[in-house]
């Protein structure tokens, strides 16, 4: 393998977004006839480099060669022209067209000016025979069917384009175990056809098996490279930590407070998303919610909030039942619940509109007389606010769009400081923010802890869950596989219960319920 | 990118200007320009176009625009349109006048039956959009074609012989304050009412967070589907108020008076820099707009323009000013 | 599952469209005073033709989740045109026919360049230009009046073999010319995955924005057919803007009755037509059973309300809220 020159060569790439580095000066060299696998926590600039890649972002600085000259993608058709085709996490799948329809999408079999149907049927099926998932009905809508076999359509669908270098991103992480024996053979069986591989998934056992040669990424640099099966689980781990940055924590209280349960999980489910879930949040204490990404943390947190429909199981609030149908009703009147949301710009707050506007917007009811808003209250809560948060903004009525990311990020957690929530929940508040703001809010939360909130924080980045946290639940395919507590919470057991390397191989035992 | 444009030839015009209209909305202000180069072109056609009989006059014609653009400016806030206004009018100007017939109780209710009736189509209106999350466009056509068939069904096709009560023409016609038409009044005090709304009230913030993010504003806790529902039968409401003045200014209803007022009101907001996609404006605007459409209405029949004319300037107008205002953020 | 399962759940909501179309046109050939004659039919067909052609152009734009409110005015316009032009010679008609769909193509693509390339929202797009359409029709003629080739009008409108109603033919044939093509097209299918999903195309590399266009063309010529055939069954041209507007109502009306998808990448014009058919009939058996035809427009104003409102039905299906706010 180390005779043959490299297909593809990336050197020097580098992207940011806004303010935040993606990618820093990375590189990588795909051979052909080789499977290579990329590991890196959440945030690593995996998912930046492959969509370099594949075209769908442009680098800021960097060359790609392939077969030795040089590259560059304006569209994901032009690097599919070369031959790079990339199944991406986010399907790419059109619904109401059918499983054929898809998979000759974008080059479609034509005669005489029309597109050709046997023709299409015949790429199809063959197709779906080589992604091994015949199975599927070509003329089956794609969105019947399951996400599992949307999943193998997609990889059908990436096969007929006839890729020389052909990526997934994740591609496993809907499919049942059947079906990741299924797709490891048909993986092998494209090595052999002298194919390059990128293969990106958290999943170690299925690198073990699967890679002859991994890179390891961390903060938009690629760390390490090294041939498969040369390091142990937990070099690699350590390598996918390293020691690049510390945070300063606040201290935590030495013993567990003694408070009262505020809010309460019981045999919480919710479609094939949420799997049994209990848990319990004390006054005063920080649980952590941990895991790989999409484990069901941020649907957990949003069934809390009354946004989910036909939950199964209960939810208590000071140890009584409760049946929250609406965000109103989660944050109205005695829950006080609040919960700072995934995407600050799409549910957070209202770009264009001011910062007054934004910081009054989930207190309006509290603000307002008859309906009327009393606008000395108002500016009187504001300025409280912006104080306590340092808010640093030009002033009260500039749009909020024009803040920088952390200062917007506070203006979402002051606007619902606004109504003194007992609860609060967040869902990955530090995510792209710079690391000064990032200290404030690890301050501002114990102090709101300290004050008497009970707290629920899903966070991407293990660091914080540490440096944060009470407890720590890590989630896993919708279930909490594990509590992590005082000395138990560290970064080793943090990563590794999330991987689920942890002896039980839960994932064969129930493949089928995708 | 329409952004950067209209930031660039704006923003270097506002930049010499005094800072009080530096602050306030290039699309306003543009509107506001452009009701000045009419007046003027039209006092190049004719003296009088200058005179205070003339421009109160053309007041008042706006005025009944400008009632029922003020609930489409509700509506189109909260990134919806309201297409039933055609019938929503003629409806409440037909049931006000029928109610005149019921003796003197029939007399007395028949202004507030006409906008209750109005309120009742913007009603449906609200349960389809806030509720069924049917596309407003497709839910007020639909009511648009009811309303027009119970209308149809109650006058036998004809114009309605019932006509107008005194408080209607008063309403329409008379003078309170002299020298002030009553209709120039009324619009005022329910101009004044919705930027209170807009401007002092929950209910107006909540409209405008609607507008631009319908998400972040549910996530807020904000009860979005009973906004959006009373807003459609505030717009309903309107449309209906303002029959019942047109109905009182002509003395009696007529099958199709509201057909003139769907386009016009549409373009009044829109042209006054209401973003179509919903979430920015100001009423300050929809003002501009509707006296920049009565006058243009106005020069092209004082021209002798005909009505074919008038559609296609219109529609020439209205997609002109949107491209220069309203598009959507490119996709990539 | 079977192949014929398969094409069976495709064509689900055009055989819906016919099915509904049969069984109301057998209620009303059963209770006409004339019965199940070819003269029937043939009344039928042709007041039934007109919507359909108006339905399939606002299927084009409906698939791509798009809307056209200016369809009925360009088939006004179009209308007025032909009573000027498809008049005189054999080849002054053919002409004119052709200048008249020209102009149709030329109506939809500036609306569908409008859209796409000018990226307003559909809706205020073609409200406006349906005004500018509607203002040229009015220039064309100001009161009714003019006149097409009667030859072609009476063949065109009349039976073949003194049975098959001439404007069904026609409408097989613009649907075998034009849907057709168009639905087996790259193009077409484009059209489609766009309104289905504009980002998952886009990531697919399918041409999206040469799809579009190509449907909002294609509309303004099958409104501008719809026109000619208005203008060969009543030998006029008239600039009537409530009659636009009903058209362009009823097209909404019609497609939805014919399983085309408001919210884009699903359905086809064949639904349509049933659909409109269909429409039309329900319309119609006010008159055989002796109502009042006062109560027509409320009675299809009642229909479009349900027919828009079935598509409600798919929310109760949403288990995650925030779904309601894409």
């Amino acid at each position: 393998m180390d005779g043959t020159a490299p297909l593809f060569r990336m050197e020097g790439i580098s992207k940011r977004y806004g303010g935040v580095r993606a990618l820093e000066k990375a590189e990588l060299t795909v051979t052909a006839g080789s499977i290579h696998a990329i590991l890196g926590e959440n945030g690593a600039g995996k998912s930046t480099l492959i969509k370099i890649m594949a075209g769908v972002v442009a680098p800021d600085e960097g060359r790609m060669t392939l077969d030795g000259s040089e590259v560059t993608f304006a569209s994901p058709a032009a690097a599919n022209q070369s031959g790079i085709v990339c199944i991406f996490q986010e399907l790419s799948l059109i619904p109401e067209l059918s499983v054929a329809d898809n998979i000759v999408i974008s080059n479609p079999p034509k005669r005489f000016g029309m597109i050709d149907r046997k023709a299409q049927r015949k790429i199809a099926e063959e197709a779906l025979a080589r992604a091994g998932a015949s199975d599927i009905h070509p003329r089956a809508l794609v969105k019947d069917l399951p996400l599992s076999r949307r999943q193998m359509v997609e990889i059908a669908k990436a096969l007929a384009r006839k890729p020389r270098i052909l990526i997934l991103d994740e591609a496993t992480s809907a499919l049942t175990a059947a079906d990741v024996a299924r797709v490891f053979e048909v993986l092998k069986r494209l090595r052999s056809e002298g194919l390059a591989l990128l293969y990106i998934s958290h999943r170690m056992n299925e690198i073990a098996e699967l890679a002859d040669h991994c890179t390891v990424f961390r903060n938009g640099r690629n760390v390490a490279s090294y041939p498969a099966g040369s390091k142990s689980d937990n070099e690699v781990v350590e390598l996918m930590i390293g020691r690049e940055y510390s945070h300063i924590f606040p201290p935590k209280p030495a013993s567990a407070p003694a408070a009262a349960t505020v809010l309460e999980a019981r045999n919480l489910s919710w479609a094939d998303r949420l799997d049994n879930i209990s848990l319990s949040v004390r006054a005063g204490e920080v649980v952590g919610l941990g895991g790989l990404d999409g484990q069901g943390q941020r649907e957990l947190l949003l069934a809390f909030f009354g946004v989910l429909r036909g939950l199964r199981g209960e939810v208590l609030i000071d140890g009584r039942p409760v049946s929250i149908a609406s965000p109103t009703a989660a944050s109205h009147g005695r829950i006080g619940m609040a919960l700072i949301p995934e995407d600050r710009k799409t549910e957070g707050l209202m770009l264009p509109m001011t910062v007054r506007e934004n910081l009054s917007f989930a207190a309006l009811d509290r603000l307002s007389k008859a309906g009327i808003i009393d606008r000395a209250a108002e500016q009187r809560l504001i300025d409280d606010m912006v104080g306590l948060l340092a808010i640093k903004t030009a002033g009260l009525d500039i749009p909020v769009g024009a803040l920088s990311g952390g200062n917007q990020q506070k203006v979402v957690i002051a606007k619902w400081l606004m109504r003194q929530p007992r609860i609060i929940l967040l869902n990955d508040p530090t995510r792209g923010i710079d690391v000064g703001t990032k200290q404030e809010l690890y301050q501002l939360m114990r102090k709101l802890a300290d004050a008497g909130a009970a707290i629920l924080f899903y966070s991407t980045d293990y660091d914080e869950l540490i440096g944060c946290c009470d407890r720590v639940l890590v989630l896993y395919d919708g279930a909490v596989k594990r509590e992590l507590v005082g000395a138990g919470l560290t970064e080793h057991a943090l990563i590794a219960s999330a991987l689920n390397i942890h002896g039980d191989d839960v994932r064969i035992g129930q493949g089928e319920h995708a | 990118m329409s952004e950067t444009t209209h930031g660039g030839i704006m923003g270097g015009i506002a930049g010499r200007m005094p800072k009080f209209i530096r602050r306030a909305d290039p699309a306003v202000l543009t509107a506001f320009a452009c009701i000045v180069v009419l007046l003027l072109l039209g006092s190049l056609y004719s003296r009088n176009f200058l005179s205070p009989e003339y421009l109160l006059q053309q007041l008042k014609v706006a005025s009944f625009l400008g009632v029922i653009a003020t609930g489409m400016m509700l509506v189109i806030l909260l990134g919806q349109i309201d297409l039933s206004v055609p019938w929503a009018v003629a409806a409440g100007a037909m049931m006000a006048c029928a109610a005149a017939a019921y003796g003197s109780v029939g007399v007395a209710l028949a202004i507030p039956f006409g906008v209750l009736c109005g309120v009742a189509i913007g009603i449906v209106n609200g349960i389809g959009v806030a509720y069924l999350r049917i596309p407003s466009m497709i839910i007020t056509l639909a009511t648009n074609a009811v309303a027009q068939g119970l209308m149809v069904v109650y006058t036998g096709g004809f114009s309605p012989q019932d006509s107008a009560t005194a408080a209607m023409r008063y309403l329409a016609t008379g003078f309170t304050i002299p020298g002030v038409p009553n209709a120039v009044i009324i619009w005022a005090l329910i101009g004044a009412a919705m930027v209170f709304a807009l401007t002092r009230t929950s209910f107006g913030r909540a409209v405008y967070g609607i507008g631009n993010r319908e998400r972040a504003a549910y996530l807020s806790g904000i009860d979005t589907r009973r906004v959006v529902m009373i807003a459609f039968a505030v717009s309903g409401g309107l449309s209906a108020f303002g029959g019942v003045l047109l109905a009182g200014y002509a003395s009696k209803a007529a099958q199709s008076m509201g057909d003139a007022y769907l386009l016009p009101s549409i373009a009044a907001v829109v042209l006054g820099g209401t973003s179509i996609l919903g979430g920015r404006g100001s009423y300050l605007g929809t003002v501009a707009g509707v006296i920049l459409i009565t006058l243009l209405q106005s020069i092209l029949s004082v021209m002798q323009m005909p009505e074919a004319g008038r559609q296609i300037i219109y529609g020439v107008v209205i997609v002109a000013m949107l491209l220069l205002y309203g598009r959507a953020p490119a996709s990539r | 599952m079977k192949d014929w399962r398969y094409r069976l759940a495709e064509q689900r909501g055009t055989l819906l469209a016919f099915g509904i179309f049969i069984v109301m046109f057998a209620i009303y050939s059963g209770n006409h005073p004339a019965g199940f004659t070819a003269n029937v039919v043939q009344t039928a067909a042709n007041k039934g033709v007109l919507l359909a052609f108006v339905a399939m152009a606002q299927t084009l734009v409906v698939i791509t989740a798009g809307i056209d409110l200016s369809v009925g005015m360009i088939f006004t316009l179009t209308n007025c045109m032909a009573s000027w032009l498809v008049v005189g010679t054999g080849l002054e008609t053919a002409f004119g026919v052709l200048a008249v769909l020209g102009t149709g193509l030329i109506c939809g693509a500036v609306n569908g360049a409008i859209v796409i390339y000018g990226r307003l929202q559909p809706i205020v797009t073609t409200i406006a230009t349906g005004a500018v359409y509607f203002g040229l029709a009015l220039l064309l003629r100001p009161v009714p009046g003019g006149s097409v080739n009667e030859d072609l009008a009476d063949f065109l409108t009349g039976r073949f073999f003194g049975v098959v109603p001439a404007s069904l033919v026609a409408l097989l044939v613009i649907v075998l010319v034009v849907w057709v093509p168009f639905s087996r097209s790259e193009l077409g299918r484009a059209a489609y995955a766009a309104g289905s999903s504009e980002t998952a195309a886009y990531m697919s590399g399918v041409p999206i924005r040469r799809g579009k266009l190509l449907a909002y063309t294609l509309a303004g010529l099958l409104a501008a057919i719809g026109g000619l055939f208005l203008t060969f069954f009543t030998y006029t041209g008239e600039a009537a803007y409530a009659s636009g507007n009903a058209y362009t109502l009823f097209s909404i009306a019609a497609v939805v009755l014919g399983g085309v998808s408001l919210f884009g990448g699903k359905g086809s014009a064949i639904g349509a037509i049933f659909g409109a058919l269909a429409f039309r009939t329900i319309g119609d058996l006010l008159f055989v059973f002796d109502f009042d035809p006062l109560w027509q427009p409320l009675f299809q104003g009642v229909i479009l309300l349900i027919a828009v409102s079935l598509g409600a039905f798919a929310l109760f299906r949403v288990r995650n809220r925030l779904e309601w706010f894409l």
